[in-house]
């Protein structure tokens, strides 16, 4: 086949023009295949709010709440251990909790609480996703906290992550509220609707 | 002419079935003087084969969901007749594969197979590599064991480092907050189906990349340079039967030790399957101690010992992405360990003694002592690449002799 008299300007429009319509119809077609990995309308509802009454939890102690599938610490602590919150300052990262993605505006930054006895934790670690175990202070040297079997990062009883750890950020607080003095709703904000 | 001779005829005509035969066995001239580290390119292969035949076979009797996964593997090893050996067969020959990767890259470094003219078959073979280090992964989440679930977790959550879409990204790979039937759903399909024909596809471009430069051998010496009066190198014998035969006996003894560990210690003391993975997948509780299968533990440790999550997933990365541009880095005028100068030689023992160092501490519990170790044995794992232009230049090296030597 000859290529006298053809018009190669007009080939290669026609050519780029082909390609161009393709890649927009390549990238209409991969929207339900990337689509299709986002968490299905069953998994977001598995994420509602759960009820917890906190008089199942003695001074010290720690109780795990199952929340959209991850286990929500909840933990009492006494004036002791408050007082301890203040002083750990010099070996925390974020003491003051100045991250704002780590707790909703509405708990104290120090103790990181709506009622400064009980905490409500994520026991997700920030680092990589382990579950950190509870760690009385009675049982360790650092005064108790939680510590991630992982990658070693360490935490106080407030979440607030020590120097040291792997991980970056302090625990996550989740969204809470209380439905009354002994009774938690955990997922919803205290005045709005659900976070 | 004989009627098979005509059969073959026939088919010539239609497809090119001699022609392939020829170029790629019957007159595919190898070096003369291959030795022990050239069996492992054909133990993949083999190795391949076992996963591919076991993984079927094992699908059949496997539920990927949350609810069943566990209970199917349970079903498969107790109750489907030699359903224990197909899967300690898929089991232990994920591990397998990762030996005879392992040495099959080694066997690169030591004599320069990926420098001019191989840096594609090198990068052919390094996609393979991250491919089948992904197929791993994803196939360790299917037993559904608490191993299997935290390993996976950790790992996932690898990308919600990723400034601003991280945690975006994570939830949209696991298909669910947290990982669930659907993330375990999804990498079933990826680890039968997508993984495996990407893996076939770049093991059949490493194989056209490589016959079309050929083998480098022990003396890193181009023995397309001396030909005889057919045009067939001096060094060079036809793959089939030499070699064929030849890697029947490296089969034979690699088969023998498979099946020893198949047969005796299919859990390998605990780094083929792991302890916490005979429990199911509990969302709520991470094992005491957490550590990915041994082939991954070297990157593991280099994640653990950067003290920042985003550095750390950084390094761990570029531990394998360095590896990519080995063919540049190396900048020695000659290709094999034999020529080369003894600060090679140290420079090399030394990776290799800190590679292990990594892999040894990626499976056990941080301390402030290992942690020092690690951070060491990395800063070397990188030096030795990134330092390698110049160090690859130092000291001399030894005459390259014309002919293959054995």
């Amino acid at each position: 086949m000859s290529n006298d008299g053809v018009d190669l300007g007009k080939r290669r429009f026609l050519t780029l023009a082909t390609a161009g319509v393709g890649a927009v119809g390549a990238g209409f077609i991969a929207v339900p295949f990337l689509g299709s990995w986002n968490p299905s309308e069953k998994a977001k509802a598995g994420g509602a709010p759960v009820e917890f009454n906190l008089d199942k939890v003695e001074v010290g102690q720690m109780v795990k709440v199952k929340w959209r599938g991850k286990p929500v610490f909840v933990v009492r602590r006494d004036d002791n251990t408050l007082g301890k919150l203040a002083k750990n300052v010099a070996d925390l990262k974020d003491a003051n909790s100045e991250v704002e993605t780590q707790q909703p505006v509405y708990v104290s930054k120090v103790t990181r609480s709506i009622n400064p006895e009980i905490a409500v934790i994520v026991g997700i670690c920030t680092h990589l996703g382990c579950v950190p175990q509870h760690k009385k202070e009675t049982e360790v040297s650092w005064g108790g906290g939680f510590f991630c079997p992982c990658h070693g990062s360490v935490f106080d009883l407030a979440g607030r992550v020590f120097n040291g750890s792997p991980a970056s950020t302090n625990l996550v607080i989740p969204p809470y509220r209380y439905l009354a003095d002994n009774k938690i709703l955990i997922g919803e904000d205290p005045l709005e609707g659900e976070a | 002419m004989g009627i098979m001779a005509q059969f073959m005829v026939w088919i010539d005509d239609r497809f090119p079935a001699t022609k392939v035969w020829n170029e790629h066995l019957a007159q595919y001239y190898a070096p003369k003087n291959f030795n022990f580290w050239y069996y492992f390119g054909s133990l993949a292969m083999l190795v391949l084969v076992n996963q591919i035949l076991t993984g079927i076979w094992l699908t059949m009797n496997y539920t990927p969901t949350g609810e069943g996964a566990f209970a199917s593997v349970e079903f498969i090893m107790r109750d489907v007749e030699w359903g224990w050996l197909l899967r300690y067969m898929h089991g232990v020959g994920a591990s397998a594969f990762f030996v005879v990767v392992y040495l099959h890259m080694f066997r690169g470094m030591l004599y320069g197979s990926f420098r001019k003219p191989r840096e594609l078959v090198w990068i052919f073979g390094m996609i393979i590599f991250v491919l089948l280090m992904a197929e791993g992964f994803m196939g360790y989440l299917l037993p559904w064991g608490n191993m299997s679930y935290w390993g996976a977790q950790v790992i996932i959550n690898l990308f919600s480092a990723i400034p601003v879409v991280g945690e975006d990204l994570a939830v949209w790979i696991r298909g669910d907050f947290i990982i669930s039937g659907a993330t375990l759903n999804r990498f079933f399909a990826l680890h039968v189906v997508a993984l495996p024909m990407a893996l076939l596809l770049m093991i059949f471009l490493h194989i056209v990349a490589l016959h079309k430069v050929g083998s480098n051998n022990p003396d890193g010496i181009d023995i397309k340079k001396n030909k005889d009066e057919n045009g067939i190198p001096l060094d060079g014998i036809p793959f089939h039967p030499y070699y064929t035969v030849k890697d029947i006996v490296g089969v034979g003894v690699f088969l023998l030790i498979f099946c020893w560990i198949i047969f005796f210690s299919p859990e390998m003391g605990g780094y083929f399957f792991e302890a916490p993975n005979f429990t199911p997948a509990d969302p709520l509780k991470t094992p005491d101690h957490i550590a990915p299968v041994w082939y991954f533990t070297p990157y593991y440790s280099i994640l653990k010992a950067v003290p920042n999550q985003g550095l750390g997933v950084i390094a761990m990365a570029g531990s394998l992405f360095v590896l990519f541009f080995l063919p540049w880095l190396d900048k020695s005028p000659v290709l094999s360990i034999r020529y080369k100068s003894p600060i090679f030689k140290i420079a090399l023992a030394l990776f290799v003694v800190c590679f292990f160092v990594l892999g040894y501490l990626g499976m056990k519990s941080p301390n402030e002592m290992r942690t020092l170790v690690a951070r060491i044995c990395t800063i070397y794992y990188f030096a030795f690449f990134i330092l390698m232009p110049w160090w690859s230049q130092w000291g001399t090296t030894k005459p390259v002799p014309t002919r293959v030597t054995h």
